[in-house]
């Protein structure tokens, strides 16, 4: 299992070497001079040729992305020109923030859908899953940035059981029972979309398991049909159904994006937000690929672990 | 929404419109509830310029936040006192074109993408999926961010980035297919008559794979328009003063606490819209791709469903097992298949009974009707009963039933590689099958486990349970399979079909196998086969069953020696002898008779080189003396007595 897990973590490289070509190529696309487009049209005629000497953009394409690749590498991704800080510092730090923010979220939706798939499918056909159904077709349908403005006036406004926005109060704040509590709306907010997707899988995996075989090996060996479905069907259907959880990873990812802006939650999303808007090119960047890179991650954890529960992928 | 993935349904030819689609998805309420809301969204959006709206950019600061339903605005107006039912219909226009466009965009560029790499294979193949699957490692929405980013905001940009991140489900969708198409006769054909391959590609295949791009369509636009008005609500994509659904709700955000009608009416207006979308996308992919149809899949219950009438009293009291007047159907929509049709059985302590008949003859139903394991829905027990120490089985609640579910009465299956569970190693499912029965700790169900692999002569046996099926070879897990039967001391087991999946030579070792554990443990044997060579080798009595009934039973050595049933006499002349390459093997002419619409008379008789007018015209009963019975009016026995 060591040697197969290894051989996983190998073919990730690939990947993120993929993630890095399209992000260089996608930058090298900038309409005019990517120089002037970084430093503003304000800048100095002396110090838009410093910079594309900096970043070698008097050379080829291909010298460019080594160059470039090679700076990455060594966790230089260039100056904010907006913030006048280093990129890595700025993404680093709203990192945390986003991950505790989508990493709540995808364990919440994982949790949720889990249980409500089982439910549905075990019920098939029955109130639990019409309003399962229904559900889905809602969370599938509904905007995440209006869903945060609804839970906003909701609980913030109305009832007053949240905090509206940010991580943390602005007097005293900080502690883990603060940041908890501000964390509730958004998260919510963000598990919505995927609790619907995994629980509509869920459900349709289910059905398929129960009708294999080795369900009816263990009814014919008087296996309670609680335990049938908690344990035998269960553990099958997880294994269909993890992957999607990895897919799912790179839409809370997305929909940070919203959720952070709406809620003022201080990630990369609403960082990036700004950026684009400020035309702080090296720092969208920067929050592109270090975001992209964890979703690489996620999609690595749920194979590992998909294979610590199905001993024919070792 | 974006994330399906359809499997490539291998068409020979799309049907165009195949007859039906429409009255198909005009049965799915929701679907047209969808379809009649977009219709209703489209036509108002086309109609925005002869509406009698409001200038929808006209300013009016004294009337700034009118709350709804107020004279003159009938949904109130915004921050500067426009109208917003006029903003909300102009914006509808926009948010709809933008969504739309994008989708075209991303259904061209995608689906070219995928047939050109379906079609030319190989390496183009595989740069090209290499590059799909790279735009698909990047969570969704952030792409469009960064190819935003490098346009700059505003709405083409917007509907470029969103285009763009949606590519690859076109790409994939399409290449499967375009794939198996490019191997198929007719593109053959069509190459050799000489045709170009871009000639090739619009007329042969790109007709094929049109459905899959409508589903990919159907299922990506409520997306795209929910992810294109996200751009404008981050304020990266409609720009003022021009207006879409995403920037009204953008605006509204900004007075929220003291207006929220202002942002509630867009967001109420994309999910309604967005929802109808999904609604319908789901309808047309029920009526393009059936096999997606959610709901397809009924769940088997955990015990066959019971519908009989009255209850039949024991008639053979002595029995350990007996099965009375055992009737099991599968109801299938309007049809019943009669899979089993009035069965008596009856197994002695220690006895040998072998079920034989073609697959469909009803022989592994009836087995599994023992117990309820005949999955439900489509299975039911509509008549008779099945008597355990003479206990009826199918009066049972559920609790008792499961109790004696391996316990009393033991099932060994098939094929049992499907028949264990992958993910268990098979001391885990040995362990569990004495757990639930016997009130034992792990380490003494661990010991208990590892005598039984000894006891079905599983070399090695403590090393064996910590491996997992797929890990030994068929003639052992069906050893597994056996100890797992023998478990708890059952006093019947019920072996369907257990040598069926295995080489000849296994299948030598596991009849020895069961014959010796016959001596060793006593236990009754239920040997479910269709092969006269096994028959003999095993049971000590026969039962014969065709379409459904017993047709004949008796002792084997008699019924092997002098089949008096024509189709018991022809089964056995299908068993091949070894060492006697020249004796013909002779198949039965015909097929079964379908179990939905059966003959009033024997059913045997369109197949039947003996049958006369007198077996088609009623029922024939099941008729004999002492051990031997047969269901036949004119049996081969008859001439020779």
């Amino acid at each position: 299992m060591a040697s197969t897990i290894l051989w996983r973590l190998l073919t990730a490289i690939p990947v993120l070497i993929g993630l890095s070509v399209i992000v260089f190529a996608i930058m090298a696309m900038i309409p005019g001079d990517p120089a002037t487009a970084i430093l503003g049209s304000y800048a100095t005629p002396e110090n838009v040729e410093r910079l594309n000497r900096q970043l070698g953009l008097d050379r080829s394409l291909p010298e460019q992305y080594f160059i470039w690749i090679g700076n990455i590498l060594q966790g230089d991704f260039g100056r904010s020109l907006s913030l006048n800080r280093p990129v890595i510092d700025e993404v680093l730090e709203r990192l945390s923030a986003t991950m505790l923010l989508a990493g709540t979220a995808l364990v919440l939706a994982t949790i949720a859908g889990l249980a409500a798939g089982v439910v549905s499918a075990v019920r098939q056909y029955g109130l639990a899953d019409k309003a399962l159904t229904l559900m889905v077709l809602i969370g599938i349908s509904m905007p995440a940035f209006f869903l945060g403005l609804l839970l906003i006036l909701l609980f913030a406004v109305k009832l007053r059981w949240f905090p509206a926005s940010g991580m943390t109060a602005i007097y005293g704040g900080g502690g883990p029972g603060d940041i908890a509590h501000h964390l509730v709306l958004p998260a919510l907010t963000l598990a919505v979309v995927a609790t619907g997707v995994i629980a509509r899988l869920t459900r349709t995996a289910m059905l398929e398991v129960l009708r294999q075989d080795f369900i009816r090996t263990a009814r014919a060996k008087g296996v309670p049909e609680r335990r049938v479905i908690a344990r035998h069907a269960f553990k099958a259907a997880l294994v269909s159904v993890i992957p999607v959880i990895g897919i799912q990873a790179g839409f809370v990812l997305g929909g940070a994006v919203y959720v952070e802006t709406v809620f003022q939650w201080p990630g990369i999303g609403s960082m990036l937000v700004t950026a684009i808007s400020t035309r702080d090119i090296l720092l969208v960047q920067g929050g592109v690929l270090v975001v992209a890179a964890a979703y690489v991650l996620f999609n690595l954890a749920a194979d590992v672990l998909q294979m610590a529960i199905d001993p024919r992928l070792r | 929404m974006a994330v399906t993935d359809i499997a490539a349904p291998v068409t020979p030819a799309a049907q165009p419109a195949r007859p039906g689609a429409w009255q198909l998805l005009f049965a799915n309420t929701l679907a047209t509830a969808g379809l009649i809301v977009i219709t209703l969204v489209v036509l108002v959006a086309l109609a925005a310029p002869v509406l009698p709206l409001a200038d929808p950019n006209a300013t009016a600061p004294a009337a700034r936040l009118t709350p709804p339903l107020t004279d003159g605005y009938l949904l109130g107006t915004d921050a500067l006192g426009r109208d917003i039912l006029a903003r909300l219909v102009w914006g509808l226009r926009v948010s709809l074109a933008v969504g739309l466009s994008a989708t075209a965009i991303a259904a061209v560029a995608g689906s070219l993408i995928g047939l050109v790499a379906g079609f030319a294979g190989g390496r183009v193949d595989a740069v090209l999926m290499r590059g799909v699957d790279m735009v698909l490692a990047f969570p969704y929405i952030l792409l469009a961010l960064a190819i935003v980013a490098v346009l700059g905001p505003g709405l083409v940009n917007a509907l470029y980035a969103i285009a763009v991140v949606n590519i690859p489900f076109f790409a994939r969708n399409v290449r499967g297919l375009a794939l198996g198409l490019s191997r198929r006769e007719f593109v053959d054909a069509a190459r050799l008559s000489g045709q170009g391959s871009a000639e090739i590609l619009m007329r042969e295949v790109l007709p094929n794979v049109l459905p899959v791009i409508v589903i990919t369509m159907s299922t990506t636009v409520g997306w795209m328009i929910l992810e294109t008005a996200g751009l404008s609500f981050l304020g990266l994509g409609a720009q003022p003063p021009q207006a879409d659904l995403g920037s009204m709700l953008g605006d509204g955000r900004a007075v929220l606490f003291t207006a929220p009608h202002v942002a509630i009416i867009p967001g109420v207006a994309i999910f309604v819209l967005v929802m109808s979308i999904n609604l319908l996308g789901d309808g047309i992919r029920d009526v393009l791709d059936p096999r997606l149809k959610s709901g397809a899949l009924a769940r088997p219950g955990a015990r066959t469903k019971i519908a009989r009438t009255a209850a039949p009293a024991p008639a053979a009291p002595g029995a350990l097992l007996e099965v009375a007047g055992l009737k099991t159907h599968f109801r299938v929509g309007r049809s019943t298949v009669e899979a089993v049709r009035g069965v008596d059985l009856a197994v002695a302590e220690g006895e040998c009974l072998g079920i034989v008949g073609e697959s469909g003859s009803g022989k592994s139903v009836t087995g599994m009707s023992v117990m309820g394991l005949v999955p439900s829905p489509p299975g039911v027990i509509a008549d008779g009963a099945a008597f355990f120490r003479g206990d009826d089985l199918f009066a049972l609640p559920d609790g008792a039933l499961t109790a004696l579910r391996g316990s009393a009465v033991a099932y060994v299956f098939q094929d049992p590689l499907s028949t264990l569970h992958p993910q268990f190693t098979i001391g885990q499912q040995l362990m569990e099958a004495i757990r639930v029965h016997a009130p034992v700790g792990r380490k003494e169900a661990r010991r208990r486990a590892e005598a039984l692999l000894a006891k079905v002569r599983i070399p090695n046996p403590a090393r064996r349970l910590d491996a997992y099926p797929h890990e030994l070879s068929g003639g052992m897990r069906q050893r597994v399979g056996i100890a797992m039967a023998l478990a708890n001391d059952a006093a019947v087991l019920v072996a369907d079909e257990p040598t069926t999946a295995l080489d000849v030579t296994v299948q030598a070792q596991i009849l020895k196998l069961i014959n010796v554990l016959r001596r060793e443990t006593g236990v009754a044997v239920i040997f479910i086969t269709h092969d006269f060579g096994v028959v003999s080798a095993v049971t000590d009595r026969v039962a014969v069953m065709y379409a459904g009934e017993i047709v004949e039973t008796g002792p084997t050595a008699a019924l092997l020696s002098a089949p008096a049933h024509p189709y018991t006499a022809r089964l056995i002349a299908c068993v091949p002898v070894l060492g006697e390459p020249d004796r013909a093997v002779k198949p039965i002419p015909g097929r079964p008779p379908a179990l939905v619409d059966l003959p009033k008379g024997c059913a045997f008789a369109a197949r039947c080189e003996r049958a006369q007018d007198d077996c088609r015209a009623g029922p024939v009963p099941l008729a004999g003396s002492g051990s031997r019975a047969v269901r036949c009016l004119h049996p081969l026995t008859a001439e020779a007595a």
